[in-house]
């Protein structure tokens, strides 16, 4: 049999869209109802609200080392550093309140948020390094690091806040919630999988040992520890953003992932959040 | 779940019958490379999703790979649904091996005969 393969690694998978995008007229209302019900009884164990646990929330067996982690967790010092960086005047003499304002615990919540100025999606790491670079500070890592720590402290402030990001009736924020929702069904990478194959059809389930987490909820915790993530890094900050995550699940399927805070992830960071609507928001949170 | 809690039924010996009946013969020698090759996490990558016999950590996401010369009459079935796994089911989770150019031809022929020979 001759081989008539692709040669190249696909970033965009097949345009082949799998069930759940296929009502393509359906509302963003509609969609999120359809998620999260799906979850609902897939997992008649799990309580709605215990959906932010990722793979927590559908296994005791893992849940009671995790539980015990998150008594002393490994990301506490990096939380008090992202609000030493907080409150550190720029240069100029003003500081990250100057753009988000004073109450530390409203901010999270606004984002990832549809900007009709700008007529993008915008994300919290977004807008802190926008605040630096108009106050004539550099842009800080995308993925790790002091955006990660600052991104760390204000979700922590945040904690117990419900997640209720808006799709605004306007074709073009509308436009971006469906690129990042077909981002998410569409299989991509020489595996040739879906966001949605792994966390959706196959949540649950385990690849080799590895138990896949259901896509409701995924958005809620960031960022996360990560004890691998951890290991890798020599000062032992295992802290990484969402960002970094889409990053690797792109990897993993042999696909070449996005940049940090390209339009593509961004755009399904819009649509994932929203997907979570109703849930806590419970950033930073610990992952193995 | 243990591997002989499926084989021990009386059509795994029917099965074996067939496999002495079979006219293709597959080499001693590409059943083993072919089984490295399904095992290997850089190219198959079978356990990832499918439980096989004596291969440990397996995924639970797929059919476990067990009386193949019952499922596949025709080795040529089995090969196609290796080499491309979509052109039966377009929403299949088991990536396209050949078409997506993970294994070249010949690995695949070896991975078919390991598989065949389970
Ligand atoms: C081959 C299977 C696979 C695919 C495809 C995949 N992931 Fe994952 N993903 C995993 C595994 C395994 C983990 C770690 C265990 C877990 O939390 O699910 C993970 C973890 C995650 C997490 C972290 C969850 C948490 O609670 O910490 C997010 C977020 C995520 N994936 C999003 C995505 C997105 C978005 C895509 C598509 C761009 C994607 N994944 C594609 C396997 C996959
Ligand atoms: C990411 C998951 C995944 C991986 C990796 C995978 N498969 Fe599969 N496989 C499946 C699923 C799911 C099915 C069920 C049918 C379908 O959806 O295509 C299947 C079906 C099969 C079947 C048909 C079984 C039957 O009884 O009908 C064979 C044979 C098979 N796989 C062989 C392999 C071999 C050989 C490899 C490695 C070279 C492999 N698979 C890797 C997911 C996987």
């Amino acid at each position: 049999m001759k081989s008539r393969g692709i040669k190249i690694l696909m970033s965009m998978g097949a345009a082949a869209l799998v069930m759940g995008s296929v009502v393509v007229q359906a509302s963003p209302e509609d969609d999120r109802k359809a998620f999260q019900t799906y979850y609902v009884e897939k997992f008649p164990n799990t309580e709605f609200s215990d959906f932010n646990n990722g793979v927590y929330s559908i296994s005791e067996s893992f849940r009671e080392q995790w539980e015990s982690i998150e008594e002393f967790p490994p990301y506490e010092t990096f939380v008090e550093e992202g609000e030493e960086e907080w409150n550190k005047p720029f240069k100029n003499g003003k500081g990250y309140s100057s753009c988000f304002g004073d109450n530390v615990s409203a901010i999270r919540p606004e984002y990832p948020r549809w900007d009709a100025q700008r007529e993008q999606v915008v994300t919290l790491e977004g807008e802190l390094n926008r605040c630096r670079t108009d106050n004539g500070e550099k842009a800080l890592k995308w993925k790790r690091g002091k955006l990660a720590h600052l991104s760390a402290y204000i979700s922590y402030e945040a904690r117990g806040k419900k997640i209720n990001v808006v799709i605004p009736d306007d074709p073009k924020a509308l436009a971006a919630y469906e690129q990042g929702k077909h981002f998410f069904y569409a299989k991509r990478g020489q595996l040739n999988l879906a966001c949605a194959d792994c966390h959706v059809y196959q949540s649950g389930q385990h690849v080799r040992r590895e138990l896949l987490s259901p896509g409701l909820g995924q958005a809620s915790g960031w960022p996360v520890f990560r004890a691998k993530w951890s290991g890798k890094s020599k000062s032992g900050d295992g802290l990484g953003t969402l960002h970094r995550r889409y990053g690797g699940c792109n990897k993993q399927v042999r696909a070449k992932p996005f940049k940090a805070q390209s339009e593509q992830y961004r755009n399904l960071e819009f649509f994932h959040t929203y997907m979570s609507n109703g849930l806590e928001w419970n950033g930073p949170s610990y992952r193995k | 779940m243990k591997m002989s809690k499926w084989i021990s039924t009386g059509a795994a010996v029917a099965g074996f019958a067939v496999a002495m009946v079979s006219s293709s013969v597959a080499m001693a020698g590409d059943i083993e490379e072919g089984k490295a090759l399904a095992f290997s996490k850089k190219k198959g990558n079978c356990l990832g999703c499918h439980r096989i016999e004596g291969g440990a950590q397996a995924g639970d996401i797929a059919p476990p790979i067990l009386m193949m010369k019952y499922r596949y009459p025709n080795k040529d079935e089995l090969r196609a649904q290796i080499w491309d796994a979509t052109a039966a089911n377009p929403h299949s989770v088991m990536p396209p091996f050949g078409r997506h150019n993970i294994m070249t031809d010949s690995e695949i022929d070896k991975v078919t005969e390991f598989i065949y020979s389970l």
